[in-house]
């Protein structure tokens, strides 16, 4: 077998190159995570918060969401997401699918999130919630000023494998003809014949990608650590 | 809000007919992954325990490599590479629990490898001092504990994995979902199907973790 990587300066017949178009599928990867990501981080965290109140309806809301979107593989939830609800509210019809992936994405990873913040809450010590409230704080601000900021610090690293996932399960979309890189990997492979070229150089994209998530959210690690505290080291 | 479902074409002879032949094989692909994907993935956690460079960093490099690739791509490298190397095309059905059972063994090797490590190692070394060898020691005293400590762990794995085998679609092998949505084709009821797919999703997968969780209490309350 011989390598040929010039098959990325090929002419996809659309007036650009491979490379133009693996380029902008990489965008679209990112894009599909990103959004997701947004969508996952604030309605996990709002689920997982209200697992901990007090309140008896507000947890078995958040247990409800979170057994829903944790049972159902992604793939078919992209699928009601796509051809279900949009059949069932007319007024979702003209919606882009590029949104209808977000929320399928950020709604399934959202259910792990919620897991996470929910254990990250547990975590700190009871007697934290009990100042709070003695000292004459709402229930809303013990969580603003005392729960939260500790359990949020507690809880990076598994929302760093989370947001390493999101990216990886990007790659789903490409059942609903989103252009990103495992779509493009498809096509161009039927195209051009040189799938060993362009599965290395998608792979390794994804490699980068979440390569680059594990490294920024390193860093914002290290920059929130409280001295002396939970990972605070120095 | 236009809710016309009709529901009515899913009789037991559609479901024989279309649904049946999916969901055997989507547990055909999960129980074969799951004996697989355990029996690789404890050898490789074995390896990469066991100290030896030339153990150590092939192991290493197969289980962080399949860990950051998204399975959609490694159910395509393996359907264009197996092939490729055996010199004659293969059914999708088959590359799919090849390539399942080759990408699950990197997960499971993470969950035994912290299984392992949580039988204390003093008990490894009692059973070097009355005489066993490696092997021995690891069958008759760390293996069997580090099942049992990890079987809700590897028991969720598993159920995860009945969840990915529905990204065999990317190959357009025969799966549960491709038999719902291959039925709701026929009839012209794709938000049916759909719809019904997810529930039957739903309910094996939260029974299943319901069972796990019940598990896990046992489990805890014995040792």
């Amino acid at each position: 077998m011989t390598w040929d990587w010039q098959v990325f300066l090929q002419d996809t017949g659309g007036g650009e190159t491979y490379l133009h178009w693996m380029m902008s599928a990489w965008g679209w990867t990112l894009s599909v995570a990103a959004c997701a990501l947004v969508v996952a981080l604030s309605v996990g965290s709002l689920m997982g918060i209200l697992r901990t109140t007090p309140n008896k309806w507000l947890v078995a809301l958040g247990n409800a969401w979170t057994e829903l979107f944790r049972n159902i593989p992604l793939l078919v939830q992209l699928f009601l997401w796509y051809h279900v609800i949009p059949s069932m509210f007319l007024v979702l019809r003209g919606v882009p699918s590029f949104v209808l992936v977000v929320f399928a994405l950020g709604f399934f990873t959202s259910a792990r999130i919620s897991e996470q913040v929910k254990s990250g809450i547990r975590a700190l010590p009871t007697g934290q919630r009990y100042a709070g409230l003695a000292m004459g704080l709402t229930l809303p601000q013990t969580y603003r000023y005392v729960l939260l900021p500790m359990a949020f610090r507690i809880v990076i690293p598994p929302l760093t494998s989370e947001s390493m996932n999101i990216i990886k399960n990007s790659s789903v979309a490409f059942a609903v003809s989103i252009a990103e890189l495992t779509m493009f990997a498809m096509q161009a492979q039927e195209e051009t014949s040189r799938g060993i070229e362009i599965y290395l150089a998608v792979t390794g994209l994804y490699f980068i990608s979440a390569f680059a998530v594990n490294r920024l959210a390193m860093f914002i690690e290290h920059r929130v650590q409280v001295p002396g505290m939970i990972g605070g080291g120095k | 809000m236009n809710l016309n479902l009709d529901f009515g074409f899913l009789n037991w002879g559609v479901i024989s007919s279309f649904v049946a032949k999916g969901f055997i094989f989507s547990v055909q692909l999960t129980l074969v992954a799951m004996i697989g994907g355990i029996a690789l993935g404890t050898m490789l956690a074995l390896m990469r325990l066991s100290g030896k460079k030339w153990l150590v960093v092939p192991a290493a490099f197969y289980v962080n490599t399949l860990r950051s690739i998204p399975l959609v791509m490694v159910i395509l490298w393996f359907f264009l590479l197996i092939p490729l190397l055996i010199g004659r095309p293969m059914g999708a059905e088959l590359s799919a629990i090849i390539t399942f059972t080759v990408f699950e063994a990197a997960y499971y090797s993470e969950i035994m490898r912290a299984g392992i490590q949580s039988v204390p190692k003093g008990q490894v070394y009692a059973g070097y001092a009355v005489g066993m060898t490696y092997g021995q020691c690891m069958q008759l005293i760390v293996l069997p504990q580090a099942f049992r400590n990890m079987l809700p762990v590897l028991l969720t794995q598993t159920i995860i994995l009945f969840q990915d085998t529905s990204l065999v679609y990317a190959i357009g092998a025969y799966d549960l979902l491709k038999g719902f949505e291959v039925a709701g084709k026929n009839f012209n009821r794709p938000v049916e199907t759909y719809l019904v797919a997810a529930v039957v999703y739903f309910v094996i997968c939260f029974s299943l973790s319901m069972l796990v969780r019940r598990l896990q209490q046992k489990i805890q309350i014995i040792r």
